[in-house]
């Protein structure tokens, strides 16, 4: 790629520079928090995750100090319960995911040289929402209210109204909110990874944070939306009583086991792989060259996300399944050593091909990996069945699990603080400060949870709130608590450092640690990311391309202007990265706090089953998405092309799979799948406990679910048929929305007529119950694909979609595809499968 | 043989095939075990013929990861080029994506004899 750069004048620059500042402005005042900015969201994300992991802490160091002596009485047994499951569930969905997210959120645009992820009012969204049901979440500790079952809720304990109370309901509708914002995050970065790059930066040149990233984001797709439809599940039992984990009625509390631990053994992963990302970054700096095994690493990744699916009985070895069954597991558990152990081998390999620098970002990396290694080997142990048996349950997992987490993902986020404050800030973090915090940090944890080990193994269970003496456990507890607060000194140190005031540096060095990657060219005290889009030819472009700095400053790359005064960045092809368009992204604005603030407001009544306050914050999220919507998506253009910087014109809109609305609708769907299929799996999990399972109760019946059937299938048709006659012109399109709108009510009403006239009762046995929720689920996207297409309908009449710029009625169609296969299994398996059961 | 054997196709998905044959060949164990035990199917048919269908199912899995890793493998030119593969050229991308299928048809080659194993040495159901 040979291109003739751009030449500007320094009057022209400035007056480029203004325009860009202009457009990319930061609101202040009140209005700061309205921002959209991957650089604001990305760091109040982060700002925020942090916060929840000290909250967190300090809850274990009270656990720490009530087990420092046997029969202490220093907190209660009901406060420990509530302490130990907060602890769990807040590091996990409220610090380990969200960091990540927000550390991609930060970093990714810059280092695919973005000037903007193409979502970003889906990341405000996100954010907002994280922020809502996490400080709900946390708070209820305050109240006595804590959930208090554990941070896997098992039931029938976390379903017994009289000892988990309300606690449970916060946990469930508040990680539900959650989880809501980690699929958006995982849409959001998806997209950006496989559309967003600069130009030239083929797949063989992505940075390999990116790379993990994009496996990531994958793995949440597939692992966050069983634990939704666990949610599911548990709530309708708590609330309305349909028994799903009630044994007495048919249900089985396995069941929820099997979705949770879907969802939490790739979440372990999830939360690992990031942190090694930063590795992957750090790594190659600090020894001055590019990274052995690039296509090893990929490898790695790849290979993680995938097994890392096959390992989730490994938790529920003690449960009585068939032993083949534990077998299978135990040989994946030991299968996922294999590309581990690879990705350590190529940081070893890279640092033993360079020289090594060991600056604090390295110290903090080198130790988290010697901690990970003994996490690791814990792991192939209890991942064998007979030497599980002996460890279950007892402080031996607790020891295993921190040293996996603190030292595969912990350690290498504050290394990768240390090393990205200077990205962020401009100035660095004090090395003095930072070596004492390492050490207090290694020495502290190895102190603490090193003797966890032998307790572990002289049979101390876990979540037990106080112990009697002389059983041999006394001084390896003392010795753990003492190690807590060590370490507990040492997080501290680093949290000083960072808020202490800093000496602004002597000359401006926007590459202070000499990295090679492109994120180290923004300037942090400009909003507008990159000042113009480089043309990329190399994995290390900073060390490799000449001049790049300079010339990325002077503007003479791709968008270097912004005189259409909109928020604008370059989607490129998935795999060579080929400048395909210019995406107009949204800006500041109030929508996405408005729509964050009522959904929270829907999940928050739900927990304390105010109805009508439900359904008022449920109207307002609805308004609020539909303005969103309307006003920010797809809107047509001045003209259908742009002026992108050197000689080139791109078109501004596209659709259809070429655009990213596109990907993000089907991204999102195969998430949506997901959380149907295990649905499903549910339904046939029933079906293999019970000899009897679809004669137990009244059946659906065929009729109506073949006619629901029917019914969806027809509307898709007239979907898809509304699309091609779009291209002709609105008037037949619009005819064909209307009946299509018309027999996706029909087809709802039918979905839910089969059990509803059966006289199915979902409180008095799991099939009903479950032949509910799965007609529930579809017929509520049969709901949601009706307003869709009256969406279409609208934007049609409004001159909104035409038949030139029809984002809409194809994503729609999209979705309808989605929506008609969901039909087809949902209504075969109620109507049809009893048939063939007899 | 022409007809037979996929032409090069210009994708990212192919470097996901071969883990997707594990993570089916994965499911379709997992799943006939889970059934055969849960529903005591132990009197109509013997564990040995699950284990016999199991094992060509295997066998299948196997055959289809190796066809993966060939086309990777002339994906990769045959090995006539020795990463990084780290050059800004097309040629140098699709190298790469060839040499990453290689290595993670490999893998899941091993994943999925890891999956056998218990198969050769578990003989029935009980917990």
């Amino acid at each position: 790629m040979t291109k003739e750069l751009g030449n500007f004048s320094p009057e022209e620059r400035a007056a480029q520079e203004e325009r860009l500042r202009k457009v990319w402005e930061t609101p202040k005042g009140i209005r700061y928090w309205t921002s959209v900015n991957n650089s604001e969201i990305g760091l109040w994300y982060g700002v925020t995750a942090f916060a929840f992991m000290l909250f967190a802490g300090l809850l274990g160091l009270l656990m720490r100090l009530q087990l420092a002596v046997p029969q202490n009485d220093f907190i209660s047994a009901e406060l420990f319960n509530q302490a130990f499951t907060l602890h769990g569930t807040v590091m996990m969905f409220l610090f380990a995911v969200p960091i990540f997210e927000a550390v991609a959120i930060f970093l990714l645009p810059s280092m695919l040289g973005a000037r903007e992820l193409p979502f970003p009012r889906l990341s405000a969204f996100g954010f907002w929402s994280f922020l809502i049901g996490g400080v709900f979440v946390c708070g209820s500790i305050f109240f006595n209210a804590a959930p208090n079952a554990g941070w896997f809720m098992y039931p029938p304990l976390a379903t017994d109204d009289e000892y988990a109370g309300i606690g449970a309901d916060i946990w469930l509708l508040g990680l539900s909110f959650i989880e809501v914002a980690s699929i958006a995050a995982a849409v959001e970065i998806i997209v950006g990874i496989m559309k967003c790059r600069a130009p030239g930066m083929r797949v063989n040149l992505m940075p390999m944070f990116a790379w993990y990233l994009l496996i990531v984001a994958g793995m949440i797709l597939f692992a966050f939306p069983p634990l939704i439809a666990g949610d599911i599940l548990f709530e309708m039992e708590r609330m309305f009583d349909w028994p799903f984990f009630d044994a007495r009625r048919g249900g089985d509390p396995l069941l929820w086991q099997h979705l949770f631990w879907i969802f939490g053994h790739p979440e372990v992963y999830i939360i690992f792989l990031p942190a090694i990302a930063l590795m992957a970054m750090i790594v190659p700096t600090f020894s001055q060259r590019p990274i052995v095994g690039y296509s090893w690493i990929v490898l790695a990744a790849v290979g993680t996300g995938f097994l890392s699916f096959g390992l989730w009985v490994h938790h529920m070895f003690a449960t009585g399944l068939p032993q083949i069954s534990l077998a299978f597991f135990s040989a994946a558990s030991e299968a996922v050593a294999i590309p581990t152990g690879v990705q350590i081998f190529v940081f070893i390999a890279t640092m033993l091909a360079g020289r090594v620098i060991f600056s604090v970002p390295m110290l903090f990396g080198a130790g988290g990996l010697i901690i990970f290694v003994i996490g690791g080997l814990t792991g192939v142990m209890v991942a064998l069945v007979p030497f599980d048996w002996q460890a279950h349950d007892t402080y031996f997992v607790v020891a295993h699990l921190h040293y996996v987490l603190i030292g595969g993902m912990l350690f290498p986020v504050v290394a990768g603080i240390y090393y990205y404050f200077p990205f962020v800030t401009g100035k660095k973090l004090s090395d003095a400060w930072g070596r004492a915090a390492f050490w207090l940090m290694f020495a502290g944890f190895n102190t603490a949870f090193f003797p966890m080990h032998f307790s572990g193994l002289r049979g101390m269970p876990r979540r037990v709130f106080t112990y009697p003496e002389d059983i041999g456990w006394d001084w390896f507890n003392l010795i753990s608590t003492i190690g807590a607060f060590v370490f507990a000194a040492g997080v501290a140190t680093f949290v000083i450092d960072i808020f202490r005031p800093k000496q602004q540096p002597a000359e401006r060095d926007l590459n202070p640690w000499n990295s090679g990657t492109l994120e180290w060219t923004n300037d942090p005290a400009e909003t507008w990311g990159m000042r113009s889009v480089p043309i990329i030819t190399s994995r290390y472009p900073l060390w490799d391309q000449p001049n790049l700095q300079a010339d990325i400053e002077a503007g003479r790359f791709y968008l270097p202007d912004a005189k259409s005064g909109k928020r604008e960045t370059l989607v490129t092809s998935v795999l060579d990265a080929k400048p395909i368009q210019c995406l107009r992204v949204g800006g500041v604005s109030y929508v996405t706090i408005i729509a964050a603030i009522a959904l929270g407001g829907v999940f928050i009544a739900l927990t304390f089953k105010l109805w009508i306050t439900t359904i008022v914050f449920a109207i307002i999220t609805f308004i609020a998405v539909i303005h969103w919507l309307w006003n920010g998506t797809a809107p047509i253009p001045e003209a259908p092309e742009i002026d992108v910087g050197l000689g080139e014109t791109l078109p501004i809109y596209v659709s259809g799979p070429a655009s990213v609305g596109w990907w993000a609708m089907f991204i999102t769907m195969v998430g949506d799948g997901t959380a149907f299929a295990s649905l499903i799996f549910g339904y046939f999990f029933y079906w293999t406990i019970h000899d009897d399972f679809t004669t137990i109760a009244n059946g659906p019946g065929v009729l109506w679910p073949m006619a629901a059937l029917v019914l969806y299938v027809i509307a898709w048709v007239l979907t898809l048929l509304a699309r091609e006659l779009n291209e002709k012109g609105p008037s037949g399109a619009r005819l064909a929305l209307i009946a299509a709108f018309a027999v996706s009510i029909a087809a709802s009403l039918a979905g839910l007529a089969g059990p509803y006239l059966h006289g199915m009762d979902p409180t008095s046995h799991v099939y009903p119950a479950i032949v509910w929720i799965v007609a529930i689920w579809t017929v509520t996207h049969g709901m949601v694909g009706a307003i869709m297409q009256g969406y279409c309908l609208a934007r049609s009449i409004a001159g909104r979609m035409t038949a030139e710029y029809d984002q809409d009625i194809r994503n729609v169609a999209l979705y309808w595809h989605f929506m008609a296969f969901t039909a087809v299994v949902t209504f075969a398996v109620l109507g049809l499968f009893p048939l063939v059961n007899t | 043989m022409k007809s037979f054997i996929p032409r090069e196709v210009e994708t990212l998905w192919t470097l996901f095939t071969a883990p997707t044959v594990w993570a089916l060949h994965f499911l379709v164990c997992y799943a006939t075990v889970a059934v055969f035990c849960a529903k005591g199917l132990a009197s109509e048919i013997s564990f040995d013929t699950v284990r016999i269908g199991l094992g060509v199912v295997t066998a299948l899995a196997l055959a289809m990861i190796v066809l993966s890793a060939w086309l990777a493998w002339r994906q990769w030119g045959f090995g006539s080029d020795d990463p990084p593969h780290d050059e800004a050229t097309r040629n140098a991308r699709t190298l790469f994506q060839g040499f990453a299928t290689l290595l993670l048809s490999g893998l899941s080659f091993a994943a999925v004899l890891y999956m056998a194993i218990p198969m050769i040495f578990i003989a029935g159901c009980p917990p």
